[in-house]
């Protein structure tokens, strides 16, 4: 078994700012990854989509640099993106080494000094590239709707996972510049950042620099921690029709939240399941009997409680009916009957493997400074990539099996049949039509 | 101290970086083998490229390489299709097939001390494939219910129908997944004749990138790949490259009506420059300057000015012969002649009415070269930059000619290519949208459109 290690040096500021540090001097290039522990989560119903309209305006400028984020950057050779998701919001960019003060200016200009640069005239323009956004990754696309309609019935209308980060259309136009200001200073301090540096930079140095550039900025307060619970009472049954030729029914259920126990069984079963021909979903659906043309399995970790989603497109012809029993009847096999050791045994060399591939980029979305930062924000610790690949390795058959009978309850979940408009008739029996827009 | 804000930091010189070496070996079935040591992590990519992308499928057969790229996985030997799949798993190896215009190229990566299996196991599938009919039925099966469900999605169905407005029957006017009729005419027979005639070690190219010697690798290439024989040459063929496309193809402007769509996706473009013209540093730049980037052109214009998209981005689809040139957006319905007009303009302005100012020249060079090395981080990036050599014959010595090339263009030169590859008046506008909502304002801006059904 190959070593499979993430060293790395953390370091807090007086401000509360986490500084952590990994070398690696292969290449050039220094990845600069900034996280707030803010997402939709933080947002109240009525007031959706803001913490993602946030980060479009976290690119537009700051007080002493007001024309933009990306030129100076770009001008430096940098790569450089952002994403907001339900618990956090990242920031990163992968500059050549030369760079990296450039870069940590930047980042410490719009985490201290943002607002004076947001004009209403930004405001108003970003707001219609996220209204274009959703309408181009959601409205506009094939089953584009359907997570909306699940997670609003797992979750109850006040909780925070209720909403889709993109959140609702009528929120977003009715966003006011003057909830920026707050929103600002209660998640965009310190206090409530993470910051890592992977790559080609001496580790004194780095937190040297970030002393430098960040530790003028004041603390902020903390931001109050989230909690909420969800719990369905029995099996949900939604129907939702769409612009689509072939239609996909969809599993939902509540399951072990991020890196608590269970949540990396989940991710093990999600692999048995739908992961390559071998999988039984696959298998069996797929390869075998040929009732639909994909299916899919995974967990959505996050922070409040994730889900755990089954999802299979008709093949033509063949009813949902039918691919929705073949479902139940291979996952009461694995509750029943737990993982085979060949099964196993295929998990632990891909574990292996997966977080091998995770090690080869310093930056960008997953690469190992945002690995660090996630860590960091979401455990407290960067080290927990070791407890990562541990749970994995420690992870058996009979442990895969246990979480798999409590979490998926055939009396406990959501299914939505999603069908071409006009053709509410090929959804599950006892469907309920649902509004998404 | 605190931190000067009056102006940001300077940036030193660009760092120096030891671009990868490449090592040339060829085995006797005339199969090239090229080695690039990469030691960060204990990872090996191997790629395997074989002549014989979408543009080789010959007319009426079009998907053809792509379902006979398909059928490799499905079973070799005495290991069934579940049996493949259930091997890849255990050596944990990512595997992926790429078909493109002219080549299709098959990628492993394992670990690196499971490289020799990994090795043989891509040898095996890609040179002696079973190619059974029943498995052969169900991937078409599979192919045939993908293209119908690919009707439904806009930038698909931009996507084949520009190409078959530019190229119109040439070999480069379709996607690899090709069309229903020339699918359901396909039988296993096409297959293995495309696969024999097609996948022969001469015309093929493995590239080994990863934790290991040259010496290492080579053996490994020579282990896996060397009892690869080439079949007796049937008839020689034409490459599609060589093939010249229709001088004046493409409608001026083409809609494929989505009836209450929210958004139209817009392809505005026309078959411009090859990939191996001597302009292509030039071009680069030229395409960064307009809409290669963020801080481009056209995305400044239509979206952080105008809110019309969440992103317009212009390219070349590059491929040995002419590659189409386009600008690529899905923009709010209502917005859409607004956006064609200003993306037009944008095109025309850099031929001589707005040219390159020094500020976006500098810009787009350094966008493009100072962060050259990171595009040679991981073994698979390595790995398929050099089966991209392999592809447009370009030397060995490209890496490090490449930012000296790209710094060494001028003002004058991206006027020079801007004038003589871009032509507004030969550009197609192809949108995916609303017609009644957009046909009228868009006629009297381009005249009256051609309109194309999405299953056509």
């Amino acid at each position: 078994m190959t070593a499979i290690d993430l060293p790395f040096t953390k370091h807090t500021l007086d401000n509360g700012l986490d500084v952590i540090v990994h070398e690696a001097r292969q290449v050039p290039i220094v990845a600069v990854n900034v996280w707030y522990h803010v997402g939709s989560k933080n947002e109240r119903p009525g007031r959706t989509g803001f913490a993602h309209l946030f980060e479009h305006l976290m690119f537009e400028g700051s007080e002493h640099h007001r024309t933009g984020y990306f030129p100076p950057l770009q001008q430096a050779g940098a790569l450089l993106n952002g994403s907001t998701n339900t618990d956090r919001t990242n920031y990163w960019e992968v500059v050549p080494t030369s760079a990296v003060d450039l870069a940590l200016w930047m980042e410490s200009d719009r985490m201290g000094y943002l607002l004076p640069a947001v004009t209403p005239e930004r405001f108003e323009t970003q707001r219609d590239v996220v209204l274009n956004e959703r309408r181009q990754n959601y409205e506009n696309r094939p089953y584009g709707m359907a997570l909306m309609a699940i997670t609003a019935t797992l979750y109850a209308p006040d909780h925070p996972y209720h909403w889709m980060t993109i959140g609702a259309a009528e929120d977003i136009k009715a966003m006011q510049l003057g909830e920026v200001q707050e929103f600002f200073r209660t998640y965009y301090h310190p206090a409530n950042a993470s910051l890592a540096m992977a790559g080609d930079i001496d580790t004194g140095r780095a937190i040297d620099l970030a002393n430098r550039y960040f530790g003028e900025l004041p603390a902020g307060p903390r931001a109050a921690l989230v909690t909420a619970d969800a719990a369905l009472r029995r099996e949900h049954r939604l129907l939702l029709e769409d612009r689509v030729e072939l239609p996909r029914v969809y599993v939902a259920w509540h399951s072990p939240a991020m890196y608590a126990e269970g949540d990396g069984e989940m991710d093990l079963l999600a692999d048995l399941l739908a992961n390559g021909k071998t999988s039984r979903l696959y298998r069996t659906l797929v390869y075998e009997r040929r009732m639909a043309v994909d299916v899919s399995a995974y967990q959505s970790s996050r922070e409040l409680g994730s889900f755990f989603l089954v999802a299979a497109t008709a093949a033509p012809d063949r009813s949902l009916t039918e691919i929705a029993a073949a479902i139940d009847a291979e996952l009461q096999k694995v509750v029943d009957d737990g993982p085979s050791a060949a099964e196993m045994e295929r998990a632990e060399a891909q574990i292996e493997a997966h977080f091998l591939y995770r090690l080869q980029t310093v930056g960008g979305f997953g690469g190992k400074s945002d690995q660090l930062n996630s860590y960091n924000v979401f455990c407290g610790d960067p080290a927990f990539f070791a407890r990562d690949v541990a749970r994995y390795r420690e992870a058996t058959a009979e442990t895969v099996r246990t979480v798999a009978a409590r979490v998926l309850r055939f009396d406990a979940r959501v299914i939505l049949s999603l069908v071409p408009h006009g053709q509410q008739a090929l959804a599950l029996a006892g469907s309920e039509p649902v509004a998404v827009s | 101290m605190p931190v000067d804000r009056s102006g940001l930091p300077a940036v030193g010189g660009d760092p120096t970086f030891r671009l990868p070496e490449i090592v040339r070996h060829t085995l006797a079935n005339g199969l090239e083998i090229r080695t690039i040591e990469h030691h960060n992590v204990p990872i090996v990519t191997i790629v395997l490229q074989v002549e014989g992308g979408s543009g080789a499928d010959p007319a009426e057969r079009e998907g053809l390489a792509a379902i006979t790229a398909d059928m490799v996985d499905e079973g070799t030997g005495s290991l069934s299709a579940l049996d493949v799949s259930d091997a890849l798993a255990r050596i944990g190896a990512d595997y992926d097939v790429d078909v493109a215009a002219d080549v299709t190229t098959f990628g492993l990566t394992t670990l690196q001390r499971l490289a020799g299996r990994g090795a043989s196991l891509l040898a095996d599938l890609v040179t002696r494939p079973s190619l059974r009919d029943p498995d052969f039925q169900r991937v078409r099966q599979l192919r045939l219910d993908r293209l119908r469900q690919l009707k439904d999605l806009p930038p698909a169905v931009a996507e084949r129908t520009f190409l078959r407005l530019l190229y119109g029957s040439h070999p480069y006017g379709h996607l690899a997944i090709g069309s229903d009729t020339a699918l359901r005419a396909l039988s296993i027979e096409d297959v293995e004749t495309f696969h024999t005639r097609r996948f022969v070690p001469s015309q093929s190219t493995v590239v080994i990138a990863g934790d290991m010697t040259h010496q290492a690798m080579q053996s490994l290439a020579a282990e896996a790949f060397g009892s690869w024989a080439n079949a007796p040459l049937s008839e020689p063929w034409q490459r599609a490259s060589e093939l010249e496309p229709p001088a004046n193809g493409g409608a001026r402007l083409a809609i494929v009506p989505r009836d209450g769509a929210a958004q139209s996706e817009l392809r505005i473009g026309h078959l411009s420059a090859r990939r191996n013209t001597p302009d292509y540093p030039a071009l680069l730049v030229m395409n960064s300057v307009l809409g290669g980037q963020f801080v481009s052109r056209v995305n400044l214009k239509l979206r952080e000015e105008k809110g019309y998209t969440y992103g317009a981005r212009t390219g070349f689809d590059w491929r040995r012969g002419r590659a189409p040139f386009s600008l690529h957006a899905s923009v709010h319905t209502a917005a859409t002649t607004d956006a064609v007009r200003d993306a037009q303009a944008e095109l025309e302005g850099l031929r001589g009415a707005r040219p390159v100012t020094p500020n976006e020249l500098s810009l787009a060079k350094a966008a493009l070269t100072r962060g050259y090395p990171r595009n040679f981080e991981t073994a698979g990036q390595v790995a398929r930059s050099v089966a991209q050599l392999a592809l447009y014959g370009l030397p060995d010595t490209y890496f490090q000619e490449f930012v000296p090339k790209v710094n060494a263009v001028t003002a004058d030169e991206v006027t020079r290519v801007a004038s003589t590859y871009l032509d507004p008046n030969r550009l197609t506008t192809l949108v995916v949208g609303d017609h009644a909502a957009i046909a009228d304002s868009l006629s009297k801006l381009l005249g009256e459109p051609v309109l194309i059904s999405a299953e056509a």
